[in-house]
């Protein structure tokens, strides 16, 4: 279309004597719609975080996945091949693209110190080695190899692991597995409660 | 669930109680309403408030919380009295027919509770609760139940064990039968004892009773009832009765394993399903397998133990699926350890903890308030927020060394340091070294998910991770490896499992998790061959199902449930054929189910005993006697080749293969059939039995956190929490679009309470347990009505839980938000371990 | 592409025939809401807010579970909560799905005085055009809804657009698709009615509701939003949705005989004149004559 749609208008303005006249008009009339935001974004399937529904989702995501893009999430809607949704959302998965695109979110390892009142940058490798190290210092210190009785129990009480209800099998797994290689027992997770 | 979302299609009738399905659960509630629209199927909503399920129920009953006990025992009396039961499939695929011991005693013949309490240890001896009969050797002693507290240690006693043979009368006339036995029991809850109990009237109950028992009115089996609940069910010092009581009356009624029908529990998060099937939780090992003790002094002991065998009439059969135990434990081990896991040293058993002491969410917090925990890891989990007594975790946390939290949000765990009322001062003292690491958001990780109906599907990334942050799975690769590389440096306590365990991942620093799965399903390590089809599985091959599964050492598998999922044929979780030919809502391909992709449990339940669907229009599977096999549109969930005649019972997985209205020895801590007790917080006496008002084997704690209300202390107000449609949890606090619903927290309460206390809608009110107070603005609605209990105007209130002190408008400092938590009480269900978090007692005045 | 799908068949403030008008047959499109299966959980609201990315606004806690009192600018699509004791004592909590009703003969088209500013397209979407809209709001007091709200900042008036960029592509609104029970439809004016009526028909024979009934008010020529009501003999229970709504008469005034008139008005200066009586003349609804709500950001 090589005319404006105010020029179409114009145009209607002034055909409107002509169709006065014959009764119609043949160039038809358009509005300006908004475009479709989600017409060039990649699409990928996943499941909702939330509930226990597990609701098939499409995340449009803009930017082509090229080695010099990041990614961004312009919108998130239901997966309508999914058999149980179908398509829909409840008003938590409707907002997806805002849990995921969400300045609120940490971006940087954290510690606060004993005794302090803000919370201090650390590196990761600060971070991990220090949690490593006081791992075993903990778990060497109160690993019970023999219970009173002298059965052979090889458990570590002083160390307790607490799970998400997002964590996906694959995480759960090799936590456990993880945990019991330490021998924890306090070993838990938001199915409990 | 034992069937799942779209199956709710498929039923005549709908309980909800317990649940909020409506706003829980929004788009699986579109299968009930699909149920109403398309098959004329009827919803009756139980719930201590009219909820939005409610709204869309064709009938509502206000039930005081945590008695529903008592309301399912009237229904069970109801259906009995009024011959609306399934009398083949009671006889044939339950143990109504089964004699119990003669020395077995009910409430009603011992005050309230069941033969062989200790009333000083507060446990019982479950010995009497056992079926007559001859030989011995089942172990059904597979669930141990931690009470509270430490552990007595030393040898457990040997385990009764229940008889081979079971005597059984099908005549069900037998006075000591499962059958007549329920029928006394039950028959204390008429429709007055209901009204009393949980302050329904008696024509309200009664209209409940005869709509949901309409299902089988005179014994017909074409229609299917569902009964649908959740944390209202589980969240009590009894929970796991409430559930057992549902399931008590769905076999009555013949609804389990068929189409449309089931004890639906509706999971509340995306993973929980799939972190219970992995064993989150401390008294499991992947795949319910039960943790070993230290009584069991070797594999073979603790394998003797956890592995039962068939228990029933001598005539029978049962399948006793469990009697492949040591096949999954083996197995597992041989995932977890590799080559270190040899005969030799029976498959590094000790390399397992053992347990025999409860450790579950609110022992945790009391021992890490006693000083026994030092440390905790707390991923994707908001553990004071969570409760109960969010006060006591608090106090806990403070005295812990360390504390590492992985979130993607700012919350009220990782900035307990800084929790409301705690001043500059007091900060300086608190010793605790608080980690806070930025994980990954779910669209920046794959991996899979079980959904409530146990379906395993696979989602993809969709994008990296912002700032510095990483995934989840490469920050515990990360410590795990490096506390391994400090063993191999310097010698600690025990290294061998830490040192032994199987980390073959493409990238072990962040291990990839399809990797992860296809361990989970398992792998032969040996060339295979199946005996009777010659098939062959080369070792090093992807296993096709836990049928593979062997106990020398010759597969590995992560999961046994999930066996299945990873095949040589790829990912089954990523399957995305949408298609249903039988139009029962089963989709086959789509992702995959656990177990071997069966949708619906029990289903051989769903045929009569010839193997005919009890309702030709809504056929699952049946027995083809052209094949000699059970065939269908589900996967067959029995022995394929069992002819109807062999008489193999339905429910597989117990020794007996039929279901249980009766649960015999170690099955449950407090009781073979469920009895009403009173929330730990109630504000009258049980009517049943007044000198035994609380489950008698419920255990309270005794720091100072740890406050019990009363009546008498002036907390006479029932008090009950939940979530919004609108809100996820203390997640979607973070979120504008879901803080915009929902601006400011609330307390529900009953128009004609608000009158009393001259109170009117948006006024501030303070809400005070023995524990705590929490402060929101009244919601005066008419969807809450005064009750009339035992004789007595009782109130109820309900709290949502969704506000903490970090989160948008609680960042914005308008008001001082506090935890809900903060009233909730410490105290727990005795078989599983839940908190009570429903039906605590407050009082409420104006702020 | 999206100009070429969807034609204008009326636009506000023209003078003569619609160019086009005719030359191409095309379905009335309709939103089918049944609020008997309704559970109020707000997909809509936010699939609404998400999609066409509206601002956020501050809400306060009002006694009710509804989120605001009335839509917004920058908050199209409202549930509305009404708590309703039956005759029987048995209590309804009705819930309402509020927006737009994309009218066949909207009020709003009418009484608006810019050129191209309202248009219905031939599907029957009514659709506003901000850069056309000269913030007088005359749409505001046409509408028998009460829903087309200005925004101070931007001078111009907003509501839902029923989703047009998605239509324009064959998909349906982002409240339809996002809708968990499926109490939301989307399709043909003929087939939402058939649906509608089957559905009132289930209620009245199964369900109890013997007044069961849709809503498809003739005063303003029918909507391209229809409702089943479990009793439509009163339909002010749900949030207030009018009786027998109606364009305001001054409306048809200004449309009809006295259209001479606001020709010259727009030339001569007369607006502010004519604008005063228009929103405080007569008028069927109080409220209308507010302005733009207080609550609103940008």
């Amino acid at each position: 279309m090589a005319s404006s749609r105010r020029d179409f208008l114009k145009i209607g303005a002034v055909g409107g004597t002509a169709a006065a006249v014959f009764g119609f008009d043949l160039k038809p009339a358009f509005a300006q719609l908004r475009e479709l935001k989600i017409e060039r974004a990649n699409e990928t399937r996943s499941t909702c975080p939330y509930c226990a529904v597990g609701c098939g989702t499409i995340i449009y995501t803009i930017g082509d996945r090229a080695k010099n893009v990041t990614a961004q999430v312009v919108h998130v809607e239901g997966d309508p091949d999914h058999p149980t949704n179908r398509g829909t959302l409840c008003p938590k998965g409707s907002s997806l693209q805002q849990e995921i695109m969400n300045d609120r979110r940490l971006l940087k390892p954290l510690v606060r110190r004993p005794g302090g009142t803000e919370w201090e940058d650390i590196s990761w490798d600060d971070a991990i080695s220090e949690i490593a190290r006081r791992v075993k210092k903990t778990r060497d210190e109160t690993f019970v190899e023999k219970d009173a009785a002298g059965h052979t129990v090889n458990r570590l009480e002083s160390i307790a692991w607490i799970g998400g209800c997002t964590d996906t099998n694959e995480f759960n797994y090799l936590v456990v597995k993880a945990m019991h290689a330490l021998g924890v027992v306090h070993l838990e997770n938001q199915a409990r409660v | 669930m034992t069937n799942g979302w779209v199956d709710m299609k498929n039923t005549d009738m709908m309980l909800i109680m317990g649940g909020n399905p409506a706003e829980n659960h929004p788009c699986g509630f579109k299968w009930p309403i699909e149920a109403k629209r398309t098959r004329g199927a009827k919803m009756i909503s139980v719930d201590p408030r009219f909820t939005r399920t409610s709204a869309v129920a064709d009938l509502f009953c206000q039930i005081r919380a945590g008695t529903d006990i008592a309301f399912l025992g009237g229904v069970i009396r109801y259906a009995l009295e009024n011959n609306c039961i399934a009398k083949d499939y009671l006889v044939n695929f339950t143990n109504a027919a089964f004699i119990v011991r003669s020395d077995f005693k009910l409430p009603a013949d011992t005050d309230g509770v069941f033969s062989g309490l200790n009333a000083a240890t507060q446990s019982y001896d479950r010995s009497t609760w056992n079926y007559a009969g001859a030989g011995g050797g089942a172990h059904p002693d597979s669930v141990a139940t931690y009470a509270p507290g430490q552990a007595a240690h030393g040898a457990n006693p040997p385990a009764p064990t229940l008889p081979e043979k079971v005597e059984y009368d099908l005549t069900l006339q037998n006075p000591n039968c499962v059958f007549q036995l329920l029928k006394k029991h039950y028959s204390r809850y008429t429709p007055e004892m209901v009204e009393r109990i949980t302050g329904i009237p008696k024509e309200q109950f009664l209209k409940a009773a005869e709509l949901y028992t309409s299902i089988r009115k005179d014994g017909d089996m074409k229609k299917a009832g569902t009964i649908i609940y959740a944390v209202g069910w589980t969240q009590h010092t009894f929970g796991t009765q409430i559930i057992r009581t549902a399931a008590i009356l769905q076999l009555l009624l013949g609804n389990v394993g068929r189409a449309g029908g089931g004890v639906n529990a509706l999971r509340g998060h995306s993973n929980i399903q799939g972190a219970t099937d992995m064993a989150g939780l401390f008294d499991n090992l992947p795949g319910y397998l039960k943790v070993p003790t230290p009584a069991d002094a070797s594999l073979e002991a603790w394998m003797k133990r956890i592995t039962p065998t068939a228990s029933k009439p001598a005539s029978w059969d049962s399948f006793n699926y469990y009697s492949n135990t040591p096949k999954f434990a083996v197995s597992y081990l041989k995932a977890l350890y590799g080559d270190a896991a040899t005969k030799q040293n029976s498959w590094a058993f000790d390399y397992l903890p053992k347990v025999d002491r409860n450790y579950s969410w609110v022992q945790m917090w009391d021992d890490m308030y006693n000083g026994t925990v030092k440390g905790m890891l707390a991923f994707g989990m908001n553990g004071v927020a969570i409760g109960p007594d969010s006060k006591k975790n608090i106090d806990a946390l403070k005295k812990a060394d360390f504390l590492v939290v992985g979130e993607i949000y700012p919350d009220e765990t990782s900035e307990f340091w800084k929790s409301p009322g705690i001043t500059k001062d007091e900060m300086k003292q608190i010793q605790t070294t608080v980690y806070r690491l930025p994980c990954a958001g779910f669209a920046e990780k794959d991996g899979s998910f079980t959904n409530s109906a146990r379906w395993v599907l696979w989602k993809n990334t969709a994008l990296p991770t912002p700032g510095d942050c990483r995934v989840d799975q490469a920050i515990v690769a990360q410590i795990f490896l490096k506390i391994r590389e400090l063993y191999k440096k310097d010698s600690g306590k025990f290294p061998d499992p830490i040192l032994n365990l199987t980390w073959n991942y493409s990238v072990p620093s962040s291990p990839p998790l399809a990797e992860v799965l296809k361990e989970i399903n398992g792998k032969a390590l040996a060339d295979l061959e199946d005996p009777a089809t010659k098939q062959q599985i080369k070792a090093g091959q992807q296993l096709p199902g836990f049928a593979w599964l062997k106990d020398d050492g010759t597969t590995s598998c992560g999961n046994w449930i999930y066996s299945g999922s990873f095949t040589e044929a790829g990912n089954q979780t990523a399957r995305r054929d949408p298609s249903d030919p039988s139009g029962l809502g089963l989709h086959l391909g789509w992702g995959w189910s656990w177990p071997a992709n069966r949708r619906v449990l029990y289903n051989r339940a769903s045929c009569d005993v010839d193997g005919k669907p009890w309702d030709p229009t809504r056929k699952q599977v049946w027995w083809n006697e052209g094949q000699q096999k059970w065939v269908g549109n589900d996967v067959p969930d029995f022995k394929v080749d069992s002819k109807p005649k062999d008489h193999m019972g339905p429910f597989i997985m117990n020794p007996e293969g039929v279901g249980r209205l009766f649960a015999p020895l170690a099955a449950f801590a407090d009781g073979p059939f469920s009895e009403f007790y009173e929330p730990i917080e109630s504000p009258i006496d049980n009517p049943l039995h007044p000198q035994q008002t609380h489950n008698p084997v419920v255990k309270r704690f005794k720091t100072p956190d740890d406050k019990y209300g009363t009546p008498k202390d002036g907390y006479t107000v029932v008090c009950t929490t939940y979530r919004l449609t609108e809100l996820y949890h203390y997640w979607t606090k973070n979120n504008p679009m879901n803080v915009q619903l929902v601006p400011e927290p609330f307390v529900e309460i009953a128009a004609e309470m608000a009158q009393e206390m001259g109170l009117t809608g948006g006024e501030k009110v303070k809400v005070t347990s023995i524990r705590g107070e929490y402060i929101a603005k009244a919601m005066v609605t008419k969807r809450i009505k005064p009750m009339m209990i035992d004789g007595k105007k009782v109130y109820q209130i309900g709290i949502p839980i969704h506000q903490g002190y970090r989160g948008i408008a609680e960042d914005e400092g308008k008001d001082a938000r506090t935890l809900v938590n903060l009233l909730t009480p410490t105290v727990f269900d005795p078989n599983a371990y839940t908190p009570e978090f429903k039906g605590f007692l407050v009082k409420l005045e104006k702020a | 592409m999206s100009q070429e799908t969807l034609r204008i068949q009326k636009i506000s403030g023209h003078a003569g025939s619609v160019p086009g008008e005719d030359t191409q047959r095309q379905y009335t499109v309709c939103k089918l809401i049944d609020t008997t299966t309704c559970i109020g959980c707000k997909a809509c609201e936010v699939a609404c807010m998400e999609w066409n990315d509206l601002p956020f606004g501050e809400t306060v806690f009002d006694n009710s579970y509804q989120t605001m009192p009335e839509t917004r600018w920058n908050y199209w699509n409202l549930i509305l909560f009404n708590e309703h004791e039956r005759e029987d004592g048995s209590l309804m909590w009705l819930m309402r799905k509020n927006q737009c009703m994309h009218c066949a003969e909207p009020g709003c088209l009418a009484a608006c005085p810019s050129d191209g500013a309202i248009v219905q397209y031939t599907n029957g979407i009514v659709d506003f055009q901000q850069d056309k809209c000269i913030g007088c709001g005359y749409c505001i007091t046409g509408c028998p809804f009460n829903i087309p709200k200005f925004n101070k900042e931007t001078k111009r008036v907003y509501k839902c657009t029923l989703c047009t960029d998605r239509v324009s592509q064959g998909l349906e609104p982002a409240c339809i698709k996002s809708c968990p029970t499926g109490c939301l439809h989307f399709g043909s004016k003929d087939d939402m009615k058939y649906l509608a009526e089957q559905r009132a028909k289930q209620l009245r024979d199964h369900y109890n509701f013997p007044k069961a009934g849709v809503y498809d008010p003739p005063g303003v020529g029918g909507t391209g939003v229809i409702y089943v009501l479990h009793d439509a003999s009163q339909p002010e229970l749900y949030g207030g949705l009018p009786k027998d709504p109606r364009i305001p008469l001054s409306v048809k005034l200004w449309k009809g005989p006295l259209k001479w008139l606001g020709n010259i008005a727009m030339v001569g200066g007369l607006i502010g004149l004519f604008a005063h009586y228009l929103r405080y003349g007569p008028k069927e609804r109080e409220e209308e004559a507010k302005e733009p709500h207080e609550g609103a950001q940008p």
